[in-house]
């Protein structure tokens, strides 16, 4: 069974099929890189995966079910979706840190912050550091983080290394694939064709809201 | 109050001699204002005249059921002005009607219990009116804000959303933002009483002959009142009305 499926899935806004017709089905475990032209449909793709949008017509099963039969909460903390402009709220790294511990009423685990962030090669005093002093490279890191300090079901990125350097490019796409290893499904936006292709088991290219192309890769 | 200052008819006569004034202003710096002033100045003077006979017949009659739906016209108005401000809110009106009804009615409960006003007419409708104006200019702002917020902050209430959070913890700044809005003009204007202004009430006692001191007593009871009630509807308006920004599958609209 598929963890996700779109079913003949439309999204319009005003005059726009944003997303036109869409068919497919992802499997738990893939790691699908998801390409094609700005204004293709990629971040709405996303957010419709996360329940952050709705669709106007057709469906999108999760686990076999219609999604709109979840709580949307529910939804939301097994499918995790990190932006393609981090928004860092409140006054510092904590702030954002402690958010997901409080939506879920769970006991703040500064072991897995420690390990997370010297994963990301930060120190521990990142931890206290005011959001306003960070980099864009910095606040990209922080945000995946934030979205990582629960492991999620499936991880939708959008352009999330657009601000990095590659040494730290090679840090979050190492962190992503061990994920991926654990189970967790990634479906990643990315403009970096060579990126698409180092990592994941398929490429999924999307035109004017259509599905252009689904290449599975060969693993070697 | 009773040793106050009538003004005869000619004395108020006279005074409109004074709206001359702009007339003339606006005609010689050719501001195109003659129109606008002569209705606005002819709408003031209807609808004073027909308020000062409705107030006299109804303080007249001494009924309370009379003053207290004359109290729920008032609120009503308030509030269809109110969500104006908010047109992008769902029920607009009944949540303006709410905040504003609850904070007005707190509030006189506390004033009517403490002794410091009776449920008279001519006690309660002035005093309502003020309680009421000041909740409408409250919320007017919160709504400004809140609609504004919600359309500016929209990535910071998505981004929470999606890490799981309620659609309330999701707006929880632009929800106290909005409440802050509309209480600041009324602390604002408590700091500045008696330094900048005195304020209406008690230039209006002071002017109908009662001892400053005593005009001082009654207006540091508006204060309160207002403080009070500003901070109510503004409460009750925005944790009412964030609601309307979401559908029912907590996305953003």
């Amino acid at each position: 069974m598929s963890i996700l499926e779109f079913k003949n899935a439309f999204y319009t806004h005003g005059d726009d099929d944003i997303i036109n017709d869409l068919s497919i089905k992802i499997d738990k475990g893939d790691f699908i890189y998801i390409v094609g032209p700005s204004g293709g449909g990629k971040s709405t793709f996303l957010k419709l995966c996360c329940h952050l949008i709705s669709l106007t017509k057709g469906k999108i099963l999760y686990k076999g079910i219609d999604m709109n039969q979840y709580d949307p909460i529910d939804l939301r903390l097994d499918i995790s979706y990190c932006f393609q402009t981090p928004y860092l709220f409140g006054d510092t790294v904590e702030d954002n840190f402690l958010f997901p511990y409080k939506v879920r009423n769970k006991k703040v685990d500064l072991n897995k912050i420690y390990e997370l962030l010297e994963q990301f090669k930060f120190n521990r005093d990142f931890f206290k550091k005011e959001v306003k002093n960070l980099s864009g490279g910095e606040k990209q890191r922080i945000a995946l983080i934030r979205n990582l300090l629960f492991k999620p079901e499936i991880l939708l990125l959008d352009e999330v290394t657009s601000a990095l350097d590659a040494e730290n490019t090679l840090i979050v796409e190492d962190a992503i694939k061990d994920l991926n290893e654990d189970g967790v499904t990634i479906l990643w936006v990315t403009h970096d064709i060579e990126q698409s292709k180092r990592h994941g088991n398929k490429i999924l290219t999307l035109e004017n809201g259509k599905i252009k192309s689904l290449e599975v890769i060969q693993s070697e | 109050m009773n040793n106050g200052v009538e003004m005869n008819t000619l004395s108020l006569l006279a005074s409109s001699s004074l709206v001359l004034i702009s007339l003339i202003f606006s005609y010689t710096q050719k501001l195109n204002l003659e129109k606008e002033t002569f209705i606005g100045t002819i709408r003031a003077v209807i609808q004073l005249f027909i308020v000062g006979y409705i107030l006299e017949y109804i303080f007249d009659l001494k009924n309370p059921i009379y003053t207290t739906l004359l109290l729920f016209f008032m609120i009503f108005n308030a509030a269809y002005n109110a969500a104006k401000r908010g047109n992008k809110m769902k029920n607009g009106i009944i949540i303006s009607f709410v905040s504003i009804a609850s904070g007005t009615f707190v509030t006189l409960m506390i004033l009517i219990v403490s002794g410091a006003i009776k449920y008279e007419p001519y006690q309660i409708i002035p005093v309502s009116g003020m309680i009421v104006n000041n909740s409408m200019i409250a919320l007017g702002l919160c709504f400004k804000q809140m609609t504004g917020s919600f359309k500016n902050k929209r990535e910071e209430v998505e981004t929470k959303l999606s890490l799981g959070g309620d659609i309330l913890s999701s707006s929880i700044e632009i929800i106290r933002d909005s409440i802050r809005t509309g209480m600041l003009p009324t602390i604002d204007a408590t700091k500045t009483l008696g330094i900048v202004s005195l304020p209406g009430m008690m230039t209006g006692l002071i002017l109908a002959g009662t001892s400053p001191v005593n005009a001082i007593k009654y207006q540091i009871m508006v204060t309160f009142m207002l403080l009070s009630t500003t901070a109510i509807a503004s409460f009750i308006a925005c944790y009412l009305g964030y609601r309307s920004f979401f559908n029912e599958r907590k996305q953003l609209i």
